[in-house]
């Protein structure tokens, strides 16, 4: 199996006081080892519960979520998270905060092992100095880039990013796109990004899967055919911007507008 | 300059209203039955000197063992109700209305139930008072942890346990201290409620009941700065540890 997620099938509901919500009808995503997986769609067509499921953290109702070829059943270690908030916790360090997880994942390994991962880490998203300070003494950003050294500082094979940067403002944003690009290039790892930000989907993804709205379907998928070592620049050449109204009409059929002008 | 101005102010403020009182006293030319002045209590404190130590420290150690008590099981309460929906429901009007009632109105059942035992009595009035906040606090503090807090755990297969020592409990530290800080004056409250309605020759409250029977009104009055005194004391106890184990929450300032 050449895939490292395969997401069969997969339809869940949420059971509410007025019935059953369906959120995911019969998706099916895959993405090779190594890929970065962009994942776009309407407000609330359950783009987030797409990413507890690839963690592991609920059952689908139906269908199956591999991971490595293995039938996911429930967390495993080989997975990082990052969230729109950062939540780090705000009585450790930054440094404290990376090595969170490998407190979990490696409990054996030697402390000077984990600073030194963690610390490497830092450096590479530009924030040495900052290892000694407090969550509240960042910025929105600076935040955003120690809960991603976070999320990958077990050496996860998959990484699954729900609106990470969402929060943050456009040139911010695009800082931490380049900082996604360059860790990827240092730290493969295969990736889902659930984002609202059609730029950002072209800017980082190998493929980009456009959900319809609720229940999300797969309804797109887009081939991105940019080079790897893409810089912002690239999203105003026509090969890009050709993508990118192709994934606004998606999004456009995805909202049920498809006659509206444009 | 930042430290003298910490210390230099709030002593200054006692000044003033040592001053106020001394002048209105004066002013009205009260007799000491009526109030006694600032200037009444050091004698008063320098001829019961030996008294003043023994019955502060007997109040200071039940009320802390009684606050110690309501910590442990206040916290208990606090994380059962926090994990668990069924506990919450069914905790809850139990403690509002044990809660509600004038704990005053307990010294008597207390009193009667455990018969002579006084120390216990005390301590345990200590703890009755004070757990509410207490558990209420760690209770909410815990049931309202973000999911995602959860989750970057979760997703790595962590334990609940593990979920709990590392992440839940230490954010609601927070909140555990601003109810300490209740539970302290509440516990020390408690202690002399004991010592005042139900009198056994113990505690800062037996001495001022001494001085109600006597007619030394400037001991009563000696007493009451005490017991504010002491009550400064614990309260500024639980604020250096909070310092220490959630000093983290506070905010640069500016």
């Amino acid at each position: 199996m050449d895939n490292l997620i395969d997401i069969k099938g997969v339809t869940h509901a949420y059971r509410t006081k007025s019935g059953p919500l369906p959120v995911l009808d019969d998706l099916n995503i895959s993405v090779p080892e190594g890929e970065f997986a962009a994942v776009v769609g309407p407000s609330g067509c359950g783009k987030s519960t797409l990413t507890r499921l690839i963690a592991g953290l609920m059952k689908p109702d139906r269908g199956e979520v591999w991971l490595h070829g293995e039938r996911v059943t429930g967390p495993r270690r080989t997975v990082g998270m990052a969230f729109q908030n950062p939540v780090l916790l705000e009585w450790r360090t930054i440094l404290q905060n990376v090595i969170l997880p490998l407190e979990i994942v490696a409990p054996g390994m030697p402390r000077r092992d984990r600073e030194a991962r963690a610390l490497h880490l830092l450096e590479m998203v530009g924030l040495k100095g900052f290892e000694h300070k407090r969550p509240s003494e960042l910025s929105g950003g600076m935040r955003q880039r120690a809960s991603l050294c976070r999320a990958i500082v077990h050496k996860p094979d998959v990484l699954i990013m729900d609106e990470p940067f969402g929060a943050l403002d456009a040139f911010t944003r695009e800082d931490l796109w380049q900082t996604m690009r360059d860790l990827r290039a240092a730290e493969p790892f295969t990736c889902v990004l659930i984002t609202h930000d059609l730029r950002e989907s072209v800017f980082l993804g190998d493929q980009v899967f456009v959900l319809s709205g609720r229940p999300a379907r797969t309804q797109a998928v887009l081939d991105v055919t940019l080079p790897a070592d893409r810089t912002l620049d690239i999203l105003f050449e026509p090969e890009a911007q050709d993508m990118l109204h192709y994934l606004r009409d998606q999004i456009r059929i995805a909202q049920g507008r498809d006659g509206e002008t444009h | 300059m930042d430290m003298m101005r910490k210390i230099a102010v709030p002593i200054a403020a006692v000044l003033i209203f040592l001053c106020l009182w001394e002048a209105l006293v004066w002013v009205n030319q009260w007799p000491n039955y009526k109030m006694a002045s600032p200037s009444d209590l050091p004698p008063a404190f320098w001829k019961f000197r030996h008294l003043f130590l023994e019955m502060g420290w007997q109040t200071l150690w039940r009320t802390v063992l009684g606050l110690c008590i309501a910590v442990v099981v206040g916290t208990g309460i606090g994380v059962l109700m926090g994990f668990s929906r069924i506990a919450r429901d069914a905790l809850y009007p139990l403690l509002v209305g044990f809660n509600a009632i004038p704990k005053a109105t307990l010294v008597p059942v207390i009193a009667l139930l455990f018969v002579g035992q006084h120390d216990f009595n005390t301590v345990l009035m200590a703890f009755l008072i004070s757990f509410f906040p207490i558990a209420v606090s760690v209770g909410i503090g815990l049931s309202t942890l973000e999911p995602e807090y959860r989750d970057i755990l979760r997703s790595l297969g962590a334990s609940r346990m593990t979920i709990f020592w590392k992440i839940a409990l230490p954010k609601t530290l927070p909140e555990f201290f601003g109810a300490l800080k209740v539970s302290v004056t509440l516990a020390f409250i408690g202690t002399n409620l004991v010592e005042i309605v139900s009198p056994h020759g113990r505690g800062l409250g037996a001495l001022f009941k001494s001085g109600e029977t006597n007619g030394d009104y400037p001991l009563m009055f000696a007493v009451l700065i005490a017991l504010a005194a002491l009550g400064i004391l614990l309260y500024y106890a639980v604020l250096v540890l909070e310092r220490i184990f959630a000093g983290w929450a506070e905010r640069p300032s500016g």
